[in-house]
């Protein structure tokens, strides 16, 4: 079976480009409203990450948190997230979209459930916050086996065993996190030291695609561009918080946040 | 799922990290990873150093001033009939709570961890308090997570807080309590650790900060043993040990030394907070059946929804509104080891009116959760069963809910 996320990076490796993978909440502001905007952005965007909101989200920073509230405030449920995704899917079909959110979730809704209903929702991979390795290796062998991607984190603090190991182990995707912080932090390490790090992990493994997240902006994406991808989500859910406060159209403002994040690797 | 006789409590989990195979773990960020394998390192090679240890008593006896006191409750005993109370009056520790004995020893590990920023959450104030005093100590920087509705309802902990030195970072999330201040406590420790060391207020959140603390307030035990040898010549032959459970930090210490013993010799009691009477809402994960969950790090028994959201909780007592609570008691719940029950607020600042009037002896709002079941239980039991209470609180900090609530100082 063809790995959709692989095809994307594929595609962007084509173009001489990173991918872009966005970052949004399901729900944010409303249901309808997040699939306007997963759709519209999918238009520049090569991965659409898609939050299932938590409402204890402990490496969440001020951003990704409002939007999650927002989200869980007018109602959004788990069925809902896979609702939204399903709906996307339809109507884009070769847009990888990998959920991402905190354990206590998918645990309540029973593993082999989720699993299953994610199957059903064309999803491509996941991101679970909370669940590190190696904690997470019978989790990440069941979405295996049903072709979908378990994305292992990686951060400044993992030990070089620990990130051999965790390399062995990973599906088609590595994240790899900038730097000490929660999303939405200001990027505290410069450019070159984070692709330093990005190729100690790219560099032991050239055929996995890692991508770089955490205080990724407008202002930071073109100093990283050497990687595979670059995740942007706290500036995107900034984005949807400022329009919501303005009045004014989320979709085309966050779609234009979109448009000139791609044109700063192009 | 069964309890190992000769191995203390904290350390029977297996290799993830799981009590009884599914309570506790560490369910945390990669960025955590490597500072919580280097806390877990050098807390397994100080438990064991004979220096550390020596230190570590030094503190205990010359700073926490232990041992606190074991006093019978005459007036309250042969007012209701009944059984015996007795009182362990950790509230004599330094600083007025048990919270002293988490916060000292974490400060020592900061310290021999070379670290020189130390962090810590806090609901009634007592740990934030605690930790304050440990850093100023010891000449650490210290900032305190506290919920903004805390802030609020524990100010006299708040003003020795700030006394102290240290800053207090309001959080104003979710319900704007404990399980809040928790939460940002972690995000602020993933954005820090390469210089910041990280105190959990209680016997909750990742597998090694479960075992910290529950080694250091196991201190309360061990002393509660030696004075029942000396009170009663041999250990009695009825003992009933009620403590409050918010955490469960207190309860474990109390306990620690006596979860070997029969059950019915040693019954050992957790009373959580059943919030207001009319209210819907509590922070009684353990004596109302909620589900398992993760929060915070680990599985335990969590006040949820069928999503998996955290819910809110309410109680008058901050220290208990939590809706997580330790592995450890839900490892005791599910071993059927321990009983856990709740009382409410109205009844818990009834035990307090009650406790105050006949007793020297002024217990906060979490232990007054405690006497509320001991004052319900002792007058149907018999002469010769001893009743202990860990009054692990001062009701100081109390003092603006309690006049608003009974018109008193
Ligand atoms: C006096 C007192 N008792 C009890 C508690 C509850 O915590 P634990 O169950 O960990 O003892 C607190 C927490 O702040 C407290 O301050």
């Amino acid at each position: 079976m063809v790995s959709l996320i692989n095809e994307a990076f594929k595609k962007a490796r084509n173009a001489n480009r990173p991918a872009l993978l966005t970052y949004t909440v399901a729900g944010d502001n409303t249901k309808k409203k997040s699939l306007d905007i997963l759709k519209s952005i999918s238009a520049h965007a090569d991965i659409c990450e898609l939050g299932f909101p938590h409402n204890t989200p402990i490496a969440d920073g001020g951003q990704i948190q409002t939007s999650a509230y927002r989200a869980i405030k007018n109602g959004i449920k788990i069925n809902d997230v896979f609702a939204i995704a399903k709906a996307f899917k339809l109507s884009k079909k070769t847009t990888p979209i990998i959920l991402m959110g905190y354990y206590n979730m998918i645990y309540q809704y029973n593993e082999n459930k989720f699993l299953k209903k994610c199957k059903n929702s064309k999803i491509d991979g996941l991101i679970v916050v909370d669940l590190p390795y190696p904690e997470n290796k019978s989790f990440s062998k069941k979405c295996k086996k049903k072709s979908i991607n378990f994305v292992q984190l990686v951060s400044p603090t993992t030990s070089d065993i620990r990130l051999k190991r965790i390399i062995r182990d990973s599906h088609d995707m590595i994240y790899y996190i900038s730097m000490l912080s929660t999303t939405g932090g200001k990027l505290k390490v410069s450019s070159k030291k984070i692709l330093e790090n990005y190729f100690k992990i790219k560099n032991q493994k050239k055929s996995k695609n890692v991508v770089i997240g955490f205080g990724i902006t407008e202002k930071t994406i073109k100093s990283l561009k050497k990687a595979d991808g670059l995740v942007v989500g706290s500036a995107i859910c900034k984005e949807i918080s400022r329009s919501i406060k303005k009045r004014q159209n989320a979709v085309t403002n966050v779609t234009n946040v979109v448009k000139r994040l791609k044109n700063k690797i192009k | 799922m069964k309890l190992k006789k000769g191995i203390p409590l904290i350390d029977q989990h297996d290799q993830f990290g799981f009590w009884g195979g599914k309570f506790g773990g560490s369910f945390i960020p990669e960025t955590l990873k490597k500072p919580v394998e280097d806390l877990t390192e050098e807390f397994k090679k100080l438990r064991k150093d004979k220096k550390f240890i020596k230190k570590r008593d030094h503190y205990f006896k010359n700073y926490i001033g232990s041992p606190t006191s074991f006093v019978k409750l005459e007036n309250l005993s042969s007012y209701l009939g009944g059984a015996q109370i007795w009182a362990k009056v950790v509230s004599e520790a330094n600083g007025g709570a048990h919270k002293i004995y988490n916060a000292t020893v974490h400060a020592l590990l900061c310290k021999a961890m070379g670290k020189k920023y130390i962090v810590g959450d806090t609901g009634a104030g007592y740990a934030g308090k605690m930790l304050s005093m440990a850093a100023k100590k010891f000449g650490l920087k210290c900032k305190i997570f506290m919920g903004a509705k805390d802030i609020k309802r524990q100010k006299p902990n708040c003003d020795a807080m700030k006394k102290n030195g240290a800053e207090i970072v309001p959080v104003y999330s979710g319900s704007q309590t404990l399980v809040d201040a928790v939460s940002e406590c972690m995000r602020y420790w993933v954005s820090n650790c390469d210089n910041t060391h990280m105190c959990v207020g209680s016997t909750v959140g990742p597998n090694i900060f479960v075992k910290i603390c529950g080694w250091s307030t196991a201190q309360i035990s061990r002393e509660l043993k030696a004075q029942l040898k000396s009170e009663f010549k041999k250990i009695p032959k009825k003992i009933k040990l009620i403590n409050c459970v918010g955490g469960g930090s207190s309860a474990y210490g109390f306990w620690s030394e006596f979860i070997d013993f029969n059950k019915k010799q040693i019954e050992l009691i957790g009373v959580e907070a059943g919030g207001p009477k009319k209210s819907k809402l509590h922070a009684a994960p353990l004596s109302r059946n909620a589900k398992i969950g993760v929060l915070h790090g680990a599985a335990s028994y969590v006040c949820q929804d069928n999503e998996g959201q955290i819910n809110e909780t309410e109680s008058i007592s901050a220290g208990l509104d939590y809706p997580g609570v330790s592995p450890i008691h839900c490892f005791l719940k599910d071993t059927k080891r321990a009983r856990y029950t709740y009382a409410t607020d109205e009844e818990a600042l009834n035990a307090h009116v009650m406790i105050t009037k006949f007793e020297n002896l002024n217990p906060s709002l979490e232990p007054s959760h405690a006497f509320a079941e001991a004052i319900k239980i002792a007058p149907k039991l018999s002469k010769d069963t001893i009743i202990i209470v860990n009054s692990c609180g001062d009701a100081k900090k109390d003092k603006d809910i309690l006049r608003e609530r009974l018109g008193k100082n």
